[in-house]
């Protein structure tokens, strides 16, 4: 037991700030909000879904460019919301510092994956 | 990982509680049963069983807590003074809900009356729970009024009526601790996050039309752990037993937080 006051633990390390993080992760929301059905519906719109189609779908310059749009605010979202979940749930340092570098790696990684991918088949040639 | 479960010692259900009976002749009986544990003792919690008549018993739940020191068993600890809902001091877990024993009518209550102190606090014994670091966050969050502009010399600093009202509800809290002890939030992270009742404090003077400290006071809660722990779970509001909103308080705070932003 430290024998620091109780004011003084209360008042802690002092500021780091929480509104940006707050904010983006509003922003994310919006985004999603309004990308997410455009993404479930333009694909069951589609007769079917198949390499082929699937394929010349990605590669339209309109689907493409949401797409583009689509994934990082995805992943951001998420990014935000799984940081969140472990800064309330893990209070060990260790695990916590561990797990927060795991989960923005993986995010990163899913990330960079995706949009490789939209890439590739939206500037490539007709597969 | 989070404490989903009360450490080990302090599990009640292993040990069964004692029973006091009814006294004859009871014509309506209720049973209370109120958790007891003696830290210094080193006995596990338990729960014990205590069946009042409630027609030679007060309305509320704090009225049969008095007549179970009184009349049956003088060891119960709690903590009561004013009996009638202003000074905050018999907040307690009644029948699954943060409250107040001297405003919760017995009647109220279907089946028996269970009573814990208030959730994922240390507890001292029985219903009284460890309040020091909820007060110093109270303390944290500097709830007086900071001026740099000097008073009037001949009078007080006006306040127009509509600004008075700002600051009407909020400052109605009584600190009973019944809000910032319903928040899974502050279960978690009591240490950092400062909880809907010293938010609220933060809230009742950062509207104060008088108070020139509104943007140091904006400063210290936009921390990430201090304010933004706030998960818009609302049992603050649905516990408060003023009926007070301190879940509109943390998001009036995060507007204001947002405007000086954007």
């Amino acid at each position: 037991m430290s024998s620091k006051s109780p004011l003084g633990r209360a008042l802690g390390l002092g500021l780091v700030d929480g509104t940006h993080h707050w904010w983006l992760q509003r922003v994310t929301a919006v985004a999603l909000a309004l990308l997410g059905p455009w993404f479930a519906i333009s694909l069951l719109l589609q007769p079917d879904l198949g390499y082929v189609h699937a394929h010349a779908w990605l590669a339209s310059p309109v689907n493409a460019v949401l797409m583009l749009l689509l994934v990082p605010a995805l992943v951001y979202h998420s990014w935000l919301g799984v940081v969140v979940v472990i800064e309330d749930y893990v209070p060990a340092k260790s695990k916590k510092i561990t797990a927060l570098l795991v989960v923005q790696f993986l995010h990163l990684l899913i990330g960079a994956a995706a949009l490789f991918g939209v890439l590739k088949v939206a500037l490539g040639s007709a597969a | 990982m989070a404490d989903f479960n009360l450490p080990a010692n302090s599990r009640y259900t292993e040990i069964p509680g004692r029973a006091h009976a009814a006294p004859a002749g009871a014509t309506r009986v209720k049973t209370f049963q109120i958790y007891r544990f003696d830290p210094d003792s080193g006995e596990k919690p338990r729960l014990d069983r205590y069946q009042l008549d409630l027609d030679r018993c007060g309305p509320m739940v704090l009225d049969g807590l008095i007549k179970i020191k009184n009349e049956v068993d003088p060891t119960l600890t709690f903590r009561r003074s004013c009996r009638e809902g202003i000074c905050g001091s018999c907040a307690m877990n009644i029948d699954g809900l943060n409250t107040l024993a001297c405003t919760k009518s017995i009647a109220d209550i279907k089946g028996d009356v269970k009573i814990f102190p208030l959730p994922h606090m240390p507890v001292v014994k029985d219903l009284v729970p460890d309040l020091t670091n909820f007060y110093a966050q109270y303390a944290a969050v500097q709830p007086w009024l900071q001026t740099r502009t000097p008073p009037p010399p001949d009078r007080e600093r006006l306040q127009s009526k509509e600004d008075q009202e700002k600051v009407d509800g909020p400052s109605a809290c009584i600190l009973c601790a019944c809000c910032s002890t319903s928040c899974p939030s502050y279960w978690w992270n009591s240490d950092r996050f400062l909880g809907p009742a010293a938010l609220l404090a933060s809230y009742r003077w950062i509207v104060d039309s008088r108070d020139e400290a509104t943007a140091e006071r904006l400063d210290m809660v936009s921390d990430s752990f201090k304010l933004y722990r706030c998960h818009t779970i609302m049992n603050c509001t649905e516990a408060c037993p003023k009926d007070l909103n301190p879940a509109r308080a943390i998001a009036e705070i995060k507007k204001l937080l947002l405007e000086r932003q954007v």
